[in-house]
């Protein structure tokens, strides 16, 4: 059990700024997320792409503002706890407690929940019987190359996360790579390498063509896929990999016990508090008359529910508002002189 | 001068909204005035029609605003651009008339202009 001030669940921008906005104050915190990496939604969905709406960066990209975010908070030496989704949250007399998918166990005064739209998941199939291959003939991501040696594997997708593996398992097994269209929108110089491979027939490569259904009991069989003016095809398959990306999903937060307004939490404007004492909601997720889904409302948004979690966190102590440029505390805490 | 002043209002709101019209695929089928300029992801959301869940708020940054777009509208659309057509990749069944809610914007030519919404959007 790891007993902190405060637990942050969600590592996008406004997670990552509530670090600091608690760091200066002098409170301790954990963030959990369920992506292997920081940066929430810029990192997951548009790294790449520009944001303009920054105060006083007129440009930066989603990939830029997270190495930023991470560049402020490492004075606070705060632990991530990555690939973890928070399964369940309890009250432990003032405090309250947390458990993961990784059976880590947190308790601390105060929870941030700065969600986004949810934890990311692989988007999975959606023909009849996927749940019951999943794990074991479908996949949607590569954990342990060696699992998927001399297989007879259809992998689906057209970007990045088909391609490279489409390339790299060419080398231990069958590829068959299918994609809806003919165009990929993965790298250009691997799919130069797969198209070499394909006049090799080392891959085979069938567009347009989509999932229709899948034969096998215990085991996938073969797969059927299908063109756009309904023509078949019958795939000898024993593994079926599928990069559709990833979506977001709620999870778990629906059931505790938060008032919700259709996907979102419910806040007071004051302290973006919840209807539970010590539980915030921030960013994306929280709502609240007039709310904009805006990565500046989340850094103000934070830097009030700070204020909130101090007084809980330090129940004897008299919070001070102090300014980060003159304050002989939080430079020190900052590790400036 | 209160009626002309309600008709200047009538004509007004009239030729700012356009009737878009949502169908699900349970056959149910919900006609809405959206205002020209928002977008028919927009024109759902405001009006509570379900089947579409705009995850990403509109930044074509995740495909659950995906509609089919009945075939006579579709030469009538902007081409859909690059970012838009790999986002429909990732869609739950797409087709040839698939597209993005969020990035269709309405306008007084798509009065009467009919989309279906997929079995789910993720």
């Amino acid at each position: 059990m790891i007993k902190t001030d405060v637990i942050i669940i969600g590592a996008g921008p406004v997670g990552l700024f509530a670090i600091h906005q608690l760091g200066i104050k002098g409170l301790k915190a954990v963030v959990i997320d369920n992506l292997d990496k920081p940066g929430g939604q810029c990192i997951e969905l548009y790294p790449d792409k520009p944001i303009y709406d920054i105060p006083a960066v007129p440009e930066c990209t989603g990939k830029e503002l997270t190495d930023r975010l991470l560049e402020q908070t490492k004075p606070f030496k705060t632990k991530f706890y990555l690939n973890e989704r928070v399964e369940e949250v309890k009250s432990k007399e003032d405090n309250w407690s947390i458990k993961t998918s990784n059976n880590n166990e947190f308790i601390a005064p105060n929870i941030i929940i700065a969600g986004g739209v949810g934890s990311f998941e692989p988007r999975k199939l959606s023909l009849k019987d996927t749940d019951k291959f999943e794990g074991k003939s479908i996949f949607y991501s590569v954990k342990n190359k060696n699992d998927f040696k001399n297989k007879n594997i259809s992998i689906f997708g057209g970007g990045d996360s088909a391609l490279d593996w489409a390339l790299e398992l060419s080398k231990l097994s069958k590829i068959t790579l299918i994609h809806r269209r003919k165009d990929f929108r993965g790298a250009q110089h691997t799919l130069e390498e797969i198209r070499k491979l394909e006049k090799q027939g080392k891959i085979i490569i069938k567009t347009p063509f989509q999932l229709d259904n899948i034969e096998g009991n215990e085991k996938i069989q073969s797969i059927t896929i299908k063109d756009e003016n309904g023509k078949s095809e019958k795939i000898e398959t024993d593994i079926i990999l599928s990069f559709f990306g990833l979506v977001m999903k709620l999870g778990p937060i629906a059931e505790w016990g938060l008032n919700m307004d259709k996907k979102n939490i419910s806040v007071n404007p004051n302290n973006f508090e919840t209807n539970k004492k010590g539980i915030f909601a921030v960013g994306d997720i929280c709502t609240y008359p007039g709310k904009l889904k805006l990565i500046l409302s989340g850094f103000h948004e934070v830097a009030l529910a700070s204020v909130e979690c101090f007084k809980r966190a330090r129940p004897n102590e008299k919070y001070k508002f102090e300014f980060t440029t003159s304050s002989k505390v939080i430079k020190a805490r900052l590790g400036k002189k | 001068m209160f009626y002309i002043l309600a008709l200047f209002l009538f004509i007004l709101i009239y030729t700012t909204m356009t009737k878009i019209t949502y169908k699900d695929q349970q056959g149910n089928s919900k006609t809405i005035e959206v205002e020209n300029g928002l977008s028919v992801m927009e024109g759902a959301i405001q009006n509570d029609i379900s089947g579409i869940d705009a995850d990403c708020g509109g930044s074509m940054a995740c495909a659950t605003c995906h509609v089919y777009v009945e075939e006579k509208w579709l030469d009538k659309l902007p081409k859909a651009e690059d970012g838009e057509v790999d986002m429909i990749d990732m869609a739950f069944e797409p087709k040839k008339n698939s597209r993005l809610s969020c990035q269709i914007i309405v306008n007084d030519e798509l009065d009467g202009f009919t989309v279906t919404t997929p079995e789910k959007q993720s």
